[in-house]
């Protein structure tokens, strides 16, 4: 039983898994910019909902409407004014890869920076919607039942923009091919700037919902980084739904080893999972191909 | 010649430095000749081939920890061989692994890695020692320290200014500029890549050694510090990655300006390192070294 309860809250931190990654497949999927500030937005989210909270009673769901918008701007103006100057400069594809793992990197350092001076290093959290609920016979708390039901309704609509919208169709030629979606009259350097900033947007409903049931600090957002980046790979870049199940492989992976081994490695287990991938599957566990 | 005799007379000079100034400068010195040896390191690799490691706090961490354990046990010769033979394992472990693919799956991997270790060195001793500090006791002064840190910068930027106008070099500038042109060339690009990278890591770990003599006391955070990537990053830019002094170049400023930093801005040094970073990556793209390159009227 005990077991049970520790994969069922392996599952629902790996649904707010696969949402970051679905964000960062948007960004490097379909921009094709590996965005090291990435979790940075997280933070922010989470951030925001805890002040909102705190300082003015206001509640963390409400605070979306603060943060989704400031965040999907914010990300827009990076893309376009930090990152697209270096597409024009950049030779080919990987002198761009690196200027932009670089740019990002700063990026991650003055964010967490601020974030530092502004709020300090200490470990935030609030208590909200902590009613334990009971599914299939487990007792888990209603904030993570939440985050998990908000961050997988926000996956599969994406999925099905994706999948079924014109807009959707467009995005996925460019992720296909950004060269021959111009030449199908798709605007790619504005659906690709669309997709960078709707990346960040996801990160900070991601950095909302996590607020609610973890504990963050300013330097949180590194950790979601990566997590994003691993998932990415192992779901594989451009797959939507592959990237879903990546992530809730990740969570129960986590959740059984912090149960089972130590709490204390779950990087190890993110690791582990990753060399894995690269070992016996690099294209990803789910491309065809 | 005439230039090699020059190079021997300036080593000379700097050796002799510490019995003329204070301890405070060549404690100075110390972090300076560490971050030139690392950046060039850094640069020999990351620069030409542009895989990016951001795991050098790993390596600098892992040599630091290899004294922490073994120190007290065995002669300083032997704990300073051992480090960098550690880096080099882990090194070509993590090489092996993903500089077969492309260059992503190898950043992700640097990127995670100082905290990976930190985390597993957190575990091992919690769980096997009950302890999360350890005790410098190897006796070494301040003038031991800087004289090994300087005849590691100096056979470092022998090394890479030798190995640039070997085939190595000119391979790994090669895989950097197009790698399936490099391997139609016949390089093997796996393996220079895997070994060079194994082999500049092992460097970073003998300085995170010999600069852990500097401590008495070691804890995870301290040992794995990941500023210190950002930071060697950063030097290597400024200075500019294509020529063997360019790393060197950057190192030096950038220290004084860091140690400046954090004296007297303490909280505000990841915000300024982080704008410098963007700085240089949009107006210095070739570092210090381009910069004269192209007052000079040179392709860069």
């Amino acid at each position: 039983m005990v077991l049970f309860e520790a994969i069922l809250s392996g599952v629902l931190v790996g649904g707010m898994y696969g949402l970051i990654a679905l964000g960062l497949n948007l960004q490097y999927g379909i921009a094709r910019m590996m965005n090291l500030a990435y979790g940075e937005t997280l933070m922010g989210g989470a951030f925001t909902a805890f002040w909102f909270l705190t300082l003015w009673r206001i509640d963390p769901l409400a605070s979306l409407l603060f943060s989704v918008p400031v965040a999907f701007c914010g990300n827009w103006l990076i893309y376009r004014y930090l990152l697209t100057p270096l597409v024009r400069r950049a030779a080919n594809r990987d002198v761009l890869e690196a200027d932009t793992i670089l740019v990002t990197f700063g990026l991650l350092f003055v964010f967490q920076g601020v974030a530092l001076v502004q709020w300090g290093g200490e470990y935030r959290g609030y208590t909200y919607l902590a009613v334990p609920v009971h599914v299939l016979g487990a007792t888990v708390a209603l904030n993570r039942v939440l985050a998990f039901v908000a961050a997988v309704a926000l996956a599969l609509a994406l999925y099905w923009l994706l999948r079924a919208t014109r807009l959707g169709g467009a995005l996925r030629a460019i992720a296909i091919d950004p060269v021959a979606a111009q030449l199908v009259a798709i605007d790619v350097p504005r659906l690709s700037a669309l997709a960078f900033a709707a990346g960040g947007a996801i990160m900070a409903v991601a950095g909302t919902l996590v607020s609610m049931f973890l504990s963050f600090n300013a330097s949180i957002g590194i950790v979601y980084t990566l997590k994003a980046l691993i998932v990415v790979i192992m779901g594989g870049v451009g797959r939507m739904l592959g990237c879903l199940a990546a992530g809730l492989i990740l969570g129960v992976a986590e959740a059984l080893g912090a149960y089972l081994v130590d709490p204390g490695l779950t990087l190890a287990i993110n690791f582990a999972l990753f060399l894995l991938v690269l070992l016996v599957r690099p294209q990803g566990l789910f491309s065809r191909g | 010649m005439a230039r090699l005799a020059l190079v021997a007379v300036g080593v000379a000079v700097l050796a002799a430095l510490p019995l003329v100034v204070s301890a405070y400068t060549v404690s100075l010195l110390i972090s300076i000749l560490a971050y030139v040896s690392l950046a060039t390191a850094w640069a020999f690799f990351s620069g030409r081939t542009r895989y990016i490691s951001l795991a050098t706090a790993a390596f600098v961490g892992i040599g630091t920890y290899t004294v922490a354990l073994l120190g007290d046990h065995l002669p300083l010769p032997l704990v300073l061989a051992i480090a960098p033979v550690v880096g080099f394992a882990v090194a070509f472990g993590v090489g092996l692994s993903t500089l077969r693919l492309s260059g992503v799956y190898f950043v992700i991997f640097t990127f995670g890695l100082a905290e990976l270790i930190k985390q597993l060195v957190i575990w091992f001793e919690i769980n096997q020692t009950k302890t999360l500090a350890r005790y410098i006791f190897v006796n070494a002064g301040g003038t031991l320290i800087y004289e090994l840190l300087l005849a590691i910068a100096a056979v470092v930027i022998g090394g890479v200014w030798w190995l640039s106008q070997a085939r190595l070099g000119y391979a790994l500038r090669v895989i950097g500029e197009d790698e399936m042109v490099a391997r139609h060339a016949g390089i093997d690009t796996t393996r220079v890549k895997v070994l060079v990278f194994a082999a500049t890591s092992a460097v970073m770990s003998l300085v995170g050694a010999v600069l852990s003599l500097r401590y008495t006391y070691v804890d995870p955070n301290i040992a794995f510090n990941s500023l210190v990537a950002f930071q060697v990053l950063i030097m290597a830019l400024l200075g500019g990655v294509g020529r063997p002094w360019g790393p060197a170049l950057g190192a030096v400023p950038l220290v004084l300006l860091f140690e400046l930093l954090s004296g007297t801005f303490p909280h505000h040094f990841g915000i300024a390192l982080g704008l410098c970073f963007v700085i240089i990556v949009y107006y210095l793209p070739g570092g210090l070294m381009g910069l004269v390159d192209r007052v000079r009227g040179r392709a860069p």
